[in-house]
């Protein structure tokens, strides 16, 4: 058994009900950063967003094209791999169902790429049926750039290194393929509520 | 002793707090008596582990500040306000109390007067800690090696080791110290004030041709900066060499 | 705008001490996607889920490193070669 520090404890949040807290996570009271490279500045005149791959055909929406699309508030808690959780988070988003209405596919996967060269990939499945959104506002103002912004994925029902920042375009394919974290040992899929962290988890 | 103290093997211990030193309202210095210790180069830093009840673990890198003295190993520590473990090591800890730790580590950001001069050591607020081991030790060792020492603050009130390095460019052949100060600056303060810039660089630096060491410490951004700012002005980018504190600071 | 939120090779000096056995901040590594070669204490760490070490000339990844189930393990898939510093 490790040494314990006499009187460390990690930072005060408020206690979560159980059934609102995956297993092996905790509540932040902060917004932690983390990221796998230098945030990505990109000028909303040349930001767009793509969906690529095994369509019948590719979508492309500027800013201006995208945030005029109808967006959703949602109120979601959403879990971190390395631990924390933070509930009740206020997003401004454009559902991945909206994006991807009357495109055909016979996709069953989707790798999302990031502005920077990140990547994650995931089941179609898991984007659509409400349960996705590309995210870009929160907390009523617009998504920061070290948070993600000019607009990020979110997946909530996933961990969080699935919702990918500095969203690009979202490719959908016949096969999958692992994204960043995924190639380094992360889970494939990553249940928080399954505790699906790593590969074989 | 100087390599072997970068090929031992790396091992969890146990140190004891042995004094705690108020540097400014936010800077405490802890002196660590470290179980075993072999001994460390200037530059060097610690990892540190703090472990609650739950089970729950944080960990930081601490340069160690003073040079090799026994069993006794120094960290200075700024506390920030939304920190995890700075505020643990400044307001919990107290003398005999037990803290984990690892080390000495590092090799790339480390000084000994064997690998020359004129030193440069540049400072970005609690950046200053390996480089203040540094400068300790030269003027330890009586080395005659000039050592120019620009520190970065945000105010006056930020100033660590004040006294200690006011003594030392006072007593000390060689070494010449300039602070600034970035945000906000006291009446009559007769000192610099502002970013050290390519300007200030340049007037403060070492002239490239004297080839010329640095060790720039400090807040991420500080420390890109003047890193590129002196390899701009002529300093081989071979010997400039930096540690990034982190988004933290500035 | 310059881009603050990442450390160095040095943060990660204890990480790869214990996974290499000895020192390696000033072990120098050349890129694979560049070829530029710099110590391992001057490239740029980003810490994500694990922790990314990337060259400091191109931005490419060079090591990352992921603790899993205690054990840590680096990825060297963006380094040509590495040489530990002379004893």
């Amino acid at each position: 058994m490790s040494f314990i520090s006499r009187g460390f404890q990690r930072r005060q949040a408020p206690a979560a009900p159980s059934d609102r807290l995956p297993p092996g996570q905790y509540v932040t009271p902060d917004f932690p950063v983390l990221s796998a490279g230098p945030t990505p500045r990109i000028g909303l005149d040349a930001w767009r967003l793509e969906i690529v791959g095994e369509v019948d055909r590719p979508r492309s929406w500027s800013w201006q094209e995208f945030t005029a699309l109808p967006a959703e508030e949602i109120t979601v808690d959403v879990h971190c791999v390395t631990k924390w959780s933070k509930l009740d988070t206020a997003w401004t988003g454009v559902s991945v169902d909206a994006l991807l209405d009357g495109i055909e596919t016979s996709a069953a996967f989707v790798v999302a790429h990031s502005y920077g060269g990140y990547t994650t990939n995931l089941p179609l499945d898991d984007l659509t049926g409400g349960k996705a959104w590309v995210a870009y506002r929160f907390d009523g103002e617009p998504l920061e750039p070290e948070h993600g912004g000019p607009a990020r994925l979110l997946v909530p029902h996933l961990y969080f290194w699935k919702s990918a920042k500095w969203l690009r375009a979202l490719e959908l394919r016949a096969d999958d393929a692992p994204g960043f974290w995924e190639g380094y040992g992360y889970h494939n899929y990553g249940d928080p509520w399954r505790e699906q962290r790593y590969s074989g988890d | 002793m100087a390599r072997a103290a970068v090929l031992r093997r790396l091992t969890w211990a146990v140190a004891t707090v042995v004094d705690r030193v108020d540097e400014t309202p936010r800077v405490r210095s802890l002196a660590l008596d470290v179980p075993d210790w072999p001994g460390h180069l200037p530059g060097q830093h610690i990892d540190v582990r703090l472990t609650a009840e739950d089970g729950y673990q944080a960990g930081r890198q601490y340069s160690i500040a003073t040079p090799t003295d026994g069993t006794r190993v120094t960290i200075t520590v700024e506390r920030l306000d939304d920190g995890e473990v700075s505020p643990y090591l400044t307001d919990v800890l107290v003398v005999g109390d037990r803290i984990e730790l690892r080390g000495p580590i590092g090799g790339y950001f480390v000084w000994t007067p064997d690998r020359g001069g004129p030193l440069l050591l540049v400072a970005g607020g609690s950046g200053i800690a390996p480089l203040m081991a540094m400068l300790r030790s030269r003027v330890e060792a009586r080395s005659d090696i000039p050592v120019r020492l620009l520190c970065s603050w945000r105010s006056a009130g930020d100033v660590i080791y004040a006294d200690e390095l006011k003594d030392i460019a006072t007593d000390a052949e060689g070494v010449a110290i300039t602070h600034t100060l970035t945000r906000s600056v006291p009446e009559g303060w007769a000192g610099r004030r502002g970013r050290f810039d390519r300007d200030a660089l340049a007037s403060l630096a070492w002239p490239p041709e004297l080839q010329p060491l640095t060790y720039a410490c400090g807040p991420t951004g500080f420390v890109e900066a003047v890193a590129s700012v002196l390899v701009e002005l002529g300093h081989d980018p071979a010997r400039v060499l930096t540690e990034r504190f982190g988004p933290t600071g500035g | 705008m310059t881009d603050e939120t990442h450390v160095d090779g040095n943060a990660l000096g204890g990480l790869l001490q214990e996974v290499f056995g000895r020192e390696m901040t000033d072990a120098r590594g050349c890129c694979a996607t560049c070829g530029t070669v710099n110590p391992v204490g001057a490239m740029r760490v980003y810490r994500g889920a694990g922790d990314v070490m990337r060259c400091p000339a191109c931005g490419n990844v060079v090591m990352v490193a992921v603790t899993i189930r205690e054990r840590t393990r680096v990825h060297l898939g963006g380094v040509r070669w590495i040489e530990p510093a002379p004893d």
